[in-house]
């Protein structure tokens, strides 16, 4: 009996250590933009901006993140000039994504850029995380 | 005793035609750094750095933030590390065969960016029918893998060449 519960807890450590290690890098990435005086961070407003579509003076056309990405982030996406395909961004069909703060930041850095014209702020990226943590 | 001199001599030759045929390997050097591998060829066929010269990668590395229309910026560890093995096994430093024709092919004036306008490239790609690039499977010149399937192994001969909506390459 004794033996059991000591199981049960340690297998519950395990999963809490487990959840932890799934989550951490996004939530490590938004506190550093809150170190940086943004959030709190919203999912609806995350979601808004990445359905938004900005026009590029350069082309003339409009773009958004969904022209790479796609309109349904749990299928693959298609780069927009090259063709060559994006894993789905949503982390209920893709485990390896947001799991490494070195590659959200290169990505938000050369996206923002690429899609809107600009970096994005502190307060934009934490939101983006905000709606994409949720899929 | 004279017969092992003789043999000695005989050994040293096969050694020298040996390492003669090494310094003439076919096609150019496979890409053999994990970073660039990963970093570039993310998005992009992970160009061995043989096919352009030092002074190409040098510029192509120093203006990132405006790759061929695309933001491929990176951190300034990363980026210094990857131009630090793009010049250093670039094609002008490079042993291998289709280097060598790439090179000699680029007017020493010139800087290119894009591989695909050196005049070597230009010249064996005369003959790819019209059309074929349109191809969804190839979609631009620049996707070399598409129809050359040993382009990994940095070897580009006809033996391996693959046309999508074509077929084989046969003379």
């Amino acid at each position: 009996m004794k033996k059991n519960v000591l199981m049960m807890m340690a297998m519950a450590g395990m999963l809490v250590i487990n959840v932890q290690a799934y989550a951490g890098d996004v939530e490590l990435l938004q506190s550093e933009y809150q170190s940086q005086g943004a959030g709190p961070f919203s999912a609806a407003a995350g979601e808004k901006m990445w359905r938004q579509q900005y026009l590029d003076k350069k082309s003339g056309k409009q773009r958004s993140c969904q022209t790479c990405h796609g309109s349904d982030l749990t299928t693959s996406g298609k780069h927009a000039r090259t063709g060559k395909v994006i894993d789905p961004l949503a982390r209920s069909v893709n485990s390896e994504r947001l799991t490494k703060v070195k590659f959200m930041k290169k990505w938000f850095k050369r996206n923002c850029k690429w899609t809107i014209g600009r970096e994005c702020s502190a307060q934009e990226k934490g939101d983006f995380l905000a709606y994409l943590k949720g899929l | 005793m004279k017969t092992k001199l003789l043999n000695s001599i005989v050994m040293v030759g096969l050694l020298l035609t040996g390492s003669a045929v090494v310094n003439a390997a076919p096609g150019v050097a496979p890409v053999d750094n994990k970073i660039y591998a990963e970093e570039c060829g993310t998005c992009h066929f992970a160009y061995p750095p043989g096919l352009l010269p030092e002074r190409s990668w040098k510029k192509v590395m120093s203006g990132l933030e405006d790759h061929f229309g695309e933001n491929a910026e990176l951190d300034e560890a990363d980026r210094a590390k990857l131009e630090a093995y793009l010049t250093t096994n670039a094609g002008d430093h490079s042993h291998y065969k289709r280097s060598k024709k790439l090179m000699r092919s680029i007017k020493s004036g010139a800087t290119p960016l894009r591989i695909s306008k050196i005049p070597y490239f230009v010249k064996e790609h005369r003959e790819v029918p019209k059309g074929a690039i349109k191809h969804d499977k190839i979609r631009s010149i620049s996707n070399c893998d598409a129809c050359h399937t040993t382009a990994a192994k940095g070897r580009f001969g006809e033996r391996g060449i693959n046309i999508p909506g074509y077929g084989k390459w046969e003379d």
